[in-house]
């Protein structure tokens, strides 16, 4: 994903579909800002032409005056309004492409491979839906608005000015421009200030995490005071160089002032010859300098907008190579449903995540309907990617996987998967309250039914134990429980669904040995009559299997029960016994 | 955001020239309209060229003046708001670094990273903002109003009334507005929370086949941003137009009525153009006063998350007595409650251990063992009954000491970025390199580590194992003198034959150490002196291994659970 960008024409023509449907929306707001545009610009013409009405003591012409009055006033209510339904339609426009798109990404993510997710830092894709559709529509869509009302303002203003008097047009329209490049000078000579302290502040942010997030050991070993003065010394950098950084970039706004003061000191003296000339009248020079003193704003925006421009297109790129993932998960599906009753086959299987390094090669296993099986082997050797396989998390490259005699790909997934539960050595648990995890994936649970469920999976004592029961919430990061106690929820869960088929992929790895062993009971009960995978690091807890695969770098290299391999004496016995092997 | 103001206290020089300098700017910046108005009165009207050519100078020269002083005001914004941040984070982390496992539960330790990270920055620039710009605003406002009563009374009462009605609009936007913010902030974050659920529960979203289900929970999450959005764009977009007629309308009513005063002879045309642009000024000042709203409104609530923090204060006061040497640890009745908990989780716990003895804690999870570790580490002080060391409670010691007598590894392995000797160095700054290799073979770490101390160790020692982490846990609480050494559950990531041969090498140390060995496995304990078997909080029994077996159901249990099938076998 990270090289996979879209072509950028292809981006603009993608970001115009996605505002299409707002055509009519776009067409108002635009015409909405061209009104707002001309009457705000046309605002300080009529100003100035009241001032020409009053000339001096007994010498005002109180109608014009009064007519001017009453027109300036619509004017500006006029503008006020179009200004107002501007930028509404123009949030309208945004706010529902922002929803737009980050529902498609969402529900592209529900539908990818988890083949994908696995590949792709988390926090990245989080990145993509959350900031990137920020800076897409702050950066596009909002720009966009600002760019156009800015040139208009531009061209407008530049109209206005030259209809009145061309030479002063000119000095206007020449030289406030130059506040830009002042602008643009110091934030290039800025520029290595800020990365510096932007180099500092990351030091700083290591040491705070180290620092906080080791708070207990640095207590317990008395390194307090040590950790202090480091603190101390990189924040004594980081104010040295952010006092700098600061305050030279905060120069520009007095330097732009300063360049369009003297620009308005141009006008004035070069109006007021004009005048003292008869040229331009008193109220044109009003209206001048109010023009001078607006002029540079619209290309401080465009500039602005120029900037976040180039972000914003990044971040389409970004949003729009998500999108553009293939297959997907209904790509995949087949059409049966699964018999989930059957016998699950390999034949001469061969899988990899990477070409290069071969993994599982001609795996052959026949699991007849309602029998233990148990994997072990030391880490990697392959036994989490056979469950991958099995429920097609990842597709085999060779060979082929049968459930009932029929191949996996040709069944429906979701039937396929909702016939196997799953607990998993990593233990997930959504935002929500105790009972609304146990009864995940299922609709209309009774309140009985999850309690009968956690009773099962031993989890009962605890879940009565916290604050609200059954109703506490859990957190985000799930830390107002312990990791067997989210294990046991995950338990919970599957016992509540208990469906044909179990995956136990280290189910118990965090859970002490007392419970798991009261556990192992309510598992017992579980896989009778039903195939299960079992996966475990502790040997003792698949004694009972039907049948044990030994696997080493991908390969069955051992398969029997229990006492079978004992008595070989092999791989499987030497696992076995390095348990043990203390004094 | 006040109450931190007090970090601004050394700085008060810079804190007071800053909005000085700003005052000096905005004056400046106020005559121009009235020189203009001179210009155009005098100058024109005289047909006097060299006026018109002084009073642009004149205007050239205030722009200068004014720069100078703001570029002033900004130099002492920049210095005072940064040594606010620096002296705000150091002190922040002093109150932190004094907080007990207690405190730090009840905040978490990202949302303490975060506090002492962004929040102080976002505060910093919330500071350098309101010394800068909070005040121009006022200024220009109080200032233009000011200078209207100067030109004209009468027409001057328009402008009091307008910046009054504009003020309070402005004011009602945002209290509006400002919580809304707080509602679509809430909502987005709904949304963060969503989809790193279907990164992270892929496989179990997937296998209960709950796509949709989570698609409409998103729905309902991402509608209900936009519909936030909507109704804070409404109101939001309100601010801009809504001033813009009101400071219009007011000109309006301004030019009328200025029309009657130059009509009477009380005012020029050049005085009714400068009230004009005097109007225009304190409609762009109250803008950026509102914009300014909107960030300060940040930084501040970013500053009361750090107040949060101070608000707390650490739980466990220092002791006064020195400690030298341990020679007998007592519990006595001691319960203990985690802030928050419902229950106990350590109930009346009660043992003696004397000098030199190897303790085991065994117990299933939640059992209270690390509990336990932490009343011995005072990282925490007894809900009830004493923990006492040589006959006295260990409240009575100081920190430093008690620190200095008991050597601990803690449950995860904290490493921290620097190389292998730094990490080593924690307990004792002077300790030798030999020192250092002998903790090292005596922590089964040698074998990684050689004579290698300079080799770099990364942010939480990530570029080490799980195994060589705790090893080098271990080699670092053997650094130093110590009388008492902990190990809480660390060696969990050892195979069992390094986890029985470090035993081995620690048993054979010659200073005759106190030690505690807190684990689930029973191999680990089973030679200790005493092993104390741990049940749902409460003492289940104390005794060695052969007695517990005959005596403590409990233990016998947790045995069986783990031994059962090697005794079958052999």
């Amino acid at each position: 994903m990270k090289n996979k960008t879209v072509k950028s024409d292809g981006v603009i023509k993608r970001i115009i579909s996605l505002v299409f449907p707002y055509r009519i929306h776009l067409i108002f707001s635009l015409v909405f800002a061209a009104a707002y545009v001309a009457l705000s610009l046309f605002a300080p013409i009529i100003s100035g032409r009241a001032v020409d009405a009053m000339v001096k003591k007994d010498d005002v012409d109180f109608n014009t005056v009064l007519s001017l009055v009453l027109i300036y006033s619509a004017v500006v209510i006029g503008a006020s309004v179009c200004q107002w339904l501007m930028t509404h339609l123009t949030n309208i426009i945004t706010y529902k492409t922002v929803l737009k798109l980050r529902k498609d990404l969402f529900y592209k993510i529900t539908d990818l491979p988890v083949g994908y997710i696995d590949s792709h830092a988390h926090g990245d894709i989080i990145s993509r839906v959350i900031n990137d559709v920020e800076q897409l529509s702050d950066g596009l869509l909002m720009g966009f608005s600002q760019l156009f009302t800015g040139l208009l303002t531009i061209f407008a203003t530049i109209g206005f000015m030259f209809s009145i008097n061309i030479p002063i047009a000119l000095v206007v329209v020449l030289f406030t421009p130059l506040s830009l490049f002042v602008a643009s000078f110091i934030a290039k000579n800025t520029y290595s200030m800020f990365k510096k302290q932007s180099e500092i502040r990351g030091d700083m942010t290591s040491l705070i995490e180290e620092s906080v997030g080791g708070a207990k050991t640095v207590n317990v070993f008395g390194m307090k005071d040590e950790m202090e003065k480091k603190i101390a010394t990189t924040g004594e950098e980081l104010r040295k160089c952010g006092v700098r950084a600061l305050f030279f970039s905060s120069i520009t706004n007095p330097a732009t002032r300063f360049v369009n003061n003297a620009v308005y000191a141009a006008v004035g003296i070069l109006g007021a010859f004009y005048a003292i000339e008869g040229a331009v009248s008193v109220g044109q020079l009003s209206s001048f300098l109010m023009y001078a003193n607006q002029y540079t704003k619209p290309f401080n925006e465009i500039s602005g907008v120029i900037a976040e421009f180039v972000g914003a297109k990044a971040s389409a790129e970004r949003i729009f190579a998500v999108l553009n993932e293939k297959p997907t998960e209904s790509d995949i599906s087949g059409e049966k449903t699964a018999q989930v009753g059957g016998e699950i086959e390999f034949s001469s299987v061969s899988f990899s995540y990477a070409p290069e390094k071969p993994l599982i090669e001609n795996f052959d296993l026949a699991v007849p309907y309602g029998k233990m099986i148990a994997i072990v082997g030391p880490t990697g050797c392959g036994k989490t990617t056979l469950i991958n396989l099995l429920l097609r998390f990842y597709d085999v490259r060779s060979g082929e996987i049968r459930l009932g005699g029929v191949p996996v790909k040709e069944l429906d997934v979701d039937s396929l998967r909702s016939g196997f539960g799953m607990v998993l050595q990593e233990t997930w648990l959504k935002n929500g309250t105790v009972a609304e995890n146990i009864a995940y994936g299922r609709k209309n649970v009774s309140r009985e039914q999850i309690v009968a469920a956690a009773v099962r999976a031993h989890a009962d004592t605890f879940i009565s134990s916290l604050e609200n029961g059954y109703d506490t919430l859990i957190n985000e990061d799930g830390d107002n429980l312990s990791q067997g106690q989210k294990q046991m929820l995950c338990i919970s869960r599957v016992m509540l669904a208990l469906p044909p088929m179990l995956i136990l992929d280290e189910a118990t790895s965090s859970i002490d040995t007392m419970t798991e062993l009261r556990i192992r009971k309510a598992f017992d009960e579980m896989t009778e009559g039903r195939t299960s995978f079992v996966v475990a690091h502790r040997l003792s807890t698949i004694t009972k299997a039907d049948l044990v695969l030994v696997m080493k770098d991908g390969k069955i290299i051992e398969r029997g029960t229990h006492k079978q391999l004992l008595e070989a004496g092999g791989f499987y016995r030497q696992l076995y016994e390095s348990q043990f092997e203390t004094e | 955001m006040i109450k931190l103001l007090r970090y601004l206290k050394n700085h008060r020089l810079e804190s007071i020239l800053g909005p000085l300098f700003k005052f000096l700017e905005a004056c400046f910046e106020l005559t121009v309209p009235v020189i203009m108005a001179d210009m155009i009165d005098t100058g024109i009207r005289n047909k006097d060229t060299d006026h018109v050519l002084l009073c642009g100078f004149i205007v050239v020269f205030m722009g200068l003046l004014g720069f100078v002083c703001s570029i002033t005001a900004q130099y002492f914004a920049a210095k005072a708001s940064m040594a606010f941040g620096t002296e705000l984070r150091n002190d922040l982390y002093r109150h932190i670094a004094s907080f007990s496992s207690a405190e730090l539960d009840r905040f978490g330790t990202s949302s303490l990273i975060t506090r002492l990270g962004a929040d102080v920055i976002q505060t910093q620039s919330g500071i350098n903002l309101i010394l800068r710009l909070l005040l121009r605003s006022p200024f220009i406002i109080i200032g233009a109003v000011a200078a209207s009563f100067m030109i004209n009374i009468r027409l001057a009462l328009i402008f009091a009334v307008a910046v009054t009605v504009l003020s309070v609009t402005v004011w009602l936007i945002m209290k509006k507005l400002l919580p809304l913010y707080t509602g679509t902030r809430k909502n987005l974050d709904r949304i963060t929370v969503k989809t790193r659920e279907n990164l992270t529960g892929a496989r179990v979203v997937r296998s209960f086949a709950a796509q949709d289900d989570e698609k409409s929970e998103f729905d309902v999450a991402a509608n209900g941003l936009y519909a936030s959005q909507i109704l804070s764009g409404k109101i939001s977009a309100l601010l801009n137009p809504l001033s813009y007629s009101l400071i219009n309308i007011a000109a309006a009513v301004l030019m009328w009525f200025g029309a009657f005063s130059v009509n009477a002879g009380d005012i020029t045309q050049g005085q009714v153009i400068a009230l004009l642009n005097y109007m225009t000024q304190i409609l762009i000042a109250l803008l950026a006063l509102a914009n300014l709203i909107v960030m300060i409104t940040k930084s501040s609530s970013s500053a009361s998350r750090i107040n949060e923090v101070f608000a707390v204060s650490p739980s466990l006061a220092d002791g006064t007595e020195e400690l030298e040497g341990v020679d007998k640890i007592e519990f006595r009745n001691v319960s203990y409650k985690y802030p928050g908990a419902s229950g106990l989780s350590v109930k009346n716990v009660s043992f003696s251990i004397e000098k030199g003895m190897t303790v085991g804690i065994v117990g299933s999870t939640g059992s209270g063992k690390s509990t336990v570790a932490s009343l011995l580490l005072r990282e925490a002080d007894p809900t009830e009954g004493t923990v006492a060391i040589n006959g006295r409670p260990v409240k009575e010691y100081t920190f430093s000491s008690l620190r200095k007598a008991f050597a601990s590894v803690p449950q995860k392995a904290s490493l921290f970025s620097g190389t292998v000797r730094e990490n080593l160095l924690w307990r004792d700054k002077n300790a030798s390199d030999e020192e250092l290799f002998s903790a090292l073979d005596t922590a089964m770490a040698s074998d990684f580590i050689g004579k290698d101390l300079d080799r770099p160790v990364a942010k939480a020692g990530t570029n080490f194992s799980g195994g060589q982490r705790q090893r080098l846990t271990i080699a670092r609480a053997l650094v130093g003198r110590s009388d008492v050494l902990i190990l809480d559950d660390s060696a969990s990531a050892l195979d069992y034959a390094t986890d029985s041969a470090l035993r081995r090498s620690i048993a054979a140390l010659p200073d005759k150490k106190t030690v505690f060995i807190i684990s689930q496995r029973i191999f680990a304990v089973k030679r200790a002196d005493v092993i104390l078997v741990l049940h749902e909080g409460k003492l289940a029994g104390a005794g060695t291994h052969d007695i517990l077996l005959e005596t403590c159901p409990v233990y016998a249990e947790i045995c069986a659970s783990q031994t059962s099938e090697v005794h079958n076998e052999k």
